[in-house]
């Protein structure tokens, strides 16, 4: 009872926090506070159509999320995660763009699928390389590699798979309907909700109830010790890396043949770095994720009309979403010293 | 022909690295206090915007540069206090910061974009700029260029010749043993936090005010912050290399817009990004020369070996890890 009430208490302090701080926030920007906040609720949740385009943003978000939990897990700061996604995303524009792609679309897709899962994989694992036996930090060489992977996307559209004619930063040429993941009438395609969920699943029953979840959990809590234990530090890391590639080049491929149906330059619309805020959220747990994302979902979509209403920027999401991140962190480290002293 | 054109690129160098040196300093005093600001992208952005804002209201460039370093100083004051008082993970803080002082920027400066504003020109030095060579690659820069080469030797003075200094490195190396000899570690580590922010402030207003005049979204200093925090650890942590791998990074940037002429088709982000693999492959040069047996075959060498020495750094060792209780 005592905890329940602990929990609505730090809840509510962060939900003030974080109100107080949008409130300042917005009045500095020149917007009225009341109008903006109803129409980002308006914008996110207003029609089907909207929640839709909410679920869309979902799905990346959960599968980037998922697999920085494995990361996280054994104590790797996988920033790279952005890069992971980009790559994704060109492997699967490689794979749609081939013949076999164009005369049997649903072993296009496929392939693309798989694809996408192998090139997210193959970043997430040479920062894990870089870390193991390079001794370059996994902050400074995924953040390298997501530079890289920005500018290998920005040369493909410009270069080898421009439109004809016209190279632009409107990307590349879109891929024919039946390239498109196949929705059925749906406004979201089920295919990309079942992945997400079927990933949420799995991502639980891995870090709980097997092996692999132990053996991460163990190299996290102390190296030195799972040394001891017969478990080889480095092989888990890139094991986790590639997991949480894996699962962020999917996130491409649905970027690609989901939403945009081509490649653009911002292909990763930072999903990769917000789902590094939704776990952060979470306190690096399962459980609480898909609402979190679900929450970051519904602002980056509900901001993008607000350059049109009030004549402010659509980045106000990004200030609240940072904004509830760091509220709550110290919220936790608040209830640790407690714990600590008390 | 061939003489001048190399005094232009040179100073074209200085003045391009002048930001980037700036963050640099400010970020290896902090680092060498023990704490890691991850901060510097946003802080960056955040700066600028405040800086060309004020500056474009009051229309005093002084007020830009002092409004750039009070940002700075507010979010690396915000870090440490997170970090040194309350015990949070820096990494995290860092990051959330960063994201967010970046949104900040965007969503504030939005009235301010693509407004023409006052900038720092060119501030001729008397007498010396009449200087055959030396007068075209130095005194005709401006005043951030200035302040970004004397820095550099004041920082490095202030390291390892002053008892300060020697305070300073010993927090960052072993808390605990600085704590017993009576100096107030926390306060230490968040002061110098606090420097580091005010120079990356500085930073963000010499991008807005100086080397990429004006604001809006993209700026075009994004990114930069990444780049100086890659730098420091580049530089070893050493005030002099950290300037010298900045130098190094703006060279590159130099060339890269005319390696764009020889190459047309592919856009000048292409370029900007070649830098990195740079950097991470530096970085693992770095840690095969910590090895025994290559630094073993190193050291007979004649070339290699004081290069191998020279790339040889390690961490302030206690980065990263706050005092306990």
């Amino acid at each position: 009872m005592r905890r329940a009430s602990g929990v609505l208490l730090e809840g509510g302090i962060v939900v003030v926090a974080v109100l107080v701080f949008t409130t300042v926030v917005l009045v500095a920007g020149g917007a009225p506070p009341l109008r903006a906040l109803g129409h980002l609720a308006a914008g996110a949740l207003g029609s089907w159509t909207k929640v839709a385009h909410v679920l869309k943003v979902w799905v990346p978000l959960t599968l980037c999320a998922c697999g920085l939990l494995y990361t996280f897990r054994i104590g790797l700061w996988n920033i790279g995660v952005e890069g992971q996604i980009i790559l994704g995303a060109l492997a699967a524009t490689g794979a749609l763009r081939t013949g076999l792609a164009h005369e049997i679309p649903w072993a296009g897709l496929a392939g693309a699928g798989a694809a996408a899962a192998c090139g997210g994989a193959l970043w997430a694992f040479l920062a894990g390389v870089l870390k193991t036996r390079g001794g370059v930090n996994e902050i400074f060489a995924g953040l390298g590699l997501n530079f890289v992977a920005q500018g290998l996307t920005l040369w493909l559209i410009f270069g080898p798979w421009k439109r004809a004619g016209i190279a632009s930063m409107s990307g590349t040429e879109p891929f024919p309907p039946e390239l498109w993941l196949p929705a059925w009438g749906w406004r979201v395609s089920p295919l990309a909700l079942a992945l997400a969920l079927t990933a949420l699943a799995a991502t639980g029953w891995v870090l709980r109830s097997t092996r692999l979840g132990l053996s991460l959990r163990a190299v996290g809590g102390n190296p030195s010790a799972s040394v001891l234990l017969g478990l080889n530090p480095g092989k888990c890391m890139l094991t986790a890396m590639a997991l949480a590639g894996g699962l962020a080049g999917l996130a491409g491929m649905l970027q690609v043949s989901g939403v945009y149906h081509r490649l653009i330059p911002a292909i990763s619309s930072n999903y990769g770095y917000l789902a590094l805020l939704v776990v952060m959220l979470a306190d690096y747990r399962l459980l609480p994720v898909p609402a979190i994302a679900f929450f970051f979902a519904c602002l980056n979509v509900g901001s993008i009309q607000l350059p049109m209403m009030l004549r402010v920027d659509s980045s106000l999401s990004g200030v609240i979403q940072g904004a509830c991140v760091l509220a709550t962190l110290c919220v936790y480290g608040w209830r640790r010293r407690r714990g600590s002293r008390g | 022909m061939g003489e001048l054109s190399l005094a232009v690129l040179l100073a074209g160098v200085l003045a391009g690295a002048a930001p980037l040196v700036l963050a640099v300093m400010g970020e290896t005093v902090t680092e060498r206090a023990g704490l890691i600001n991850l901060s510097l992208d946003g802080t960056i952005l955040l700066s600028a915007m405040g800086a060309f804002a004020t500056a474009y209201e009051t229309e005093s460039l002084a007020a830009g540069f002092a409004a750039g370093a009070l940002v700075g100083a507010a979010v690396a004051a915000a870090v440490a206090v997170c970090s040194v008082y309350w015990r949070l993970s820096q990494v995290a803080v860092g990051f959330v910061l960063t994201l967010m002082c970046r949104d900040l920027a965007y969503f504030l400066g939005n009235p301010f974009s693509r407004l023409p504003g006052p900038h720092a020109g060119p501030w001729a030095v008397p007498f010396l700029e009449d200087l055959p060579w030396a007068g075209e690659v130095l005194f005709r820069q401006s005043l951030p260029v200035y302040g970004s080469l004397l820095l550099v030797g004041l920082t490095w003075l202030y390291l390892y010749r002053t008892r300060w200094g020697l305070e300073l490195r010993s927090v960052g190396e072993h808390p605990r043993a600085a704590y017993a000899r009576g100096m107030n570690v926390r306060r230490l580590q968040f002061f110098y936090a606090v420097w580091g922010g005010v120079l990356t402030g500085l930073a963000g207003a010499a991008f807005s005010l100086c080397v990429k005049p004006g604001w809006g979204r993209p700026q075009g200093a994004e990114g930069m912050g990444w780049i100086a925090l890659a730098i420091v650890i580049f530089g070893g942590w050493h005030p002099l290399k950290a300037a010298l791998g900045a130098y190094l990074f703006a060279f590159l940037q130099v060339t890269g817009v005319s390696l764009q002429g020889i190459w047309p088709s592919a856009p000048a982000q292409v370029f900007q990004t070649a830098p990195f693999p740079l950097m991470i492959f530096t970085l693992v040069l770095v840690h095969w020369t910590r090895k025994g047996r290559l630094r073993r075959w190193a050291e007979g060498r004649r070339w290699i070996g004081p290069l191998a020495r020279f790339l040889h750094v390690s961490p302030p060792r206690a980065l990263g890890k706050s005092l306990p209780g």
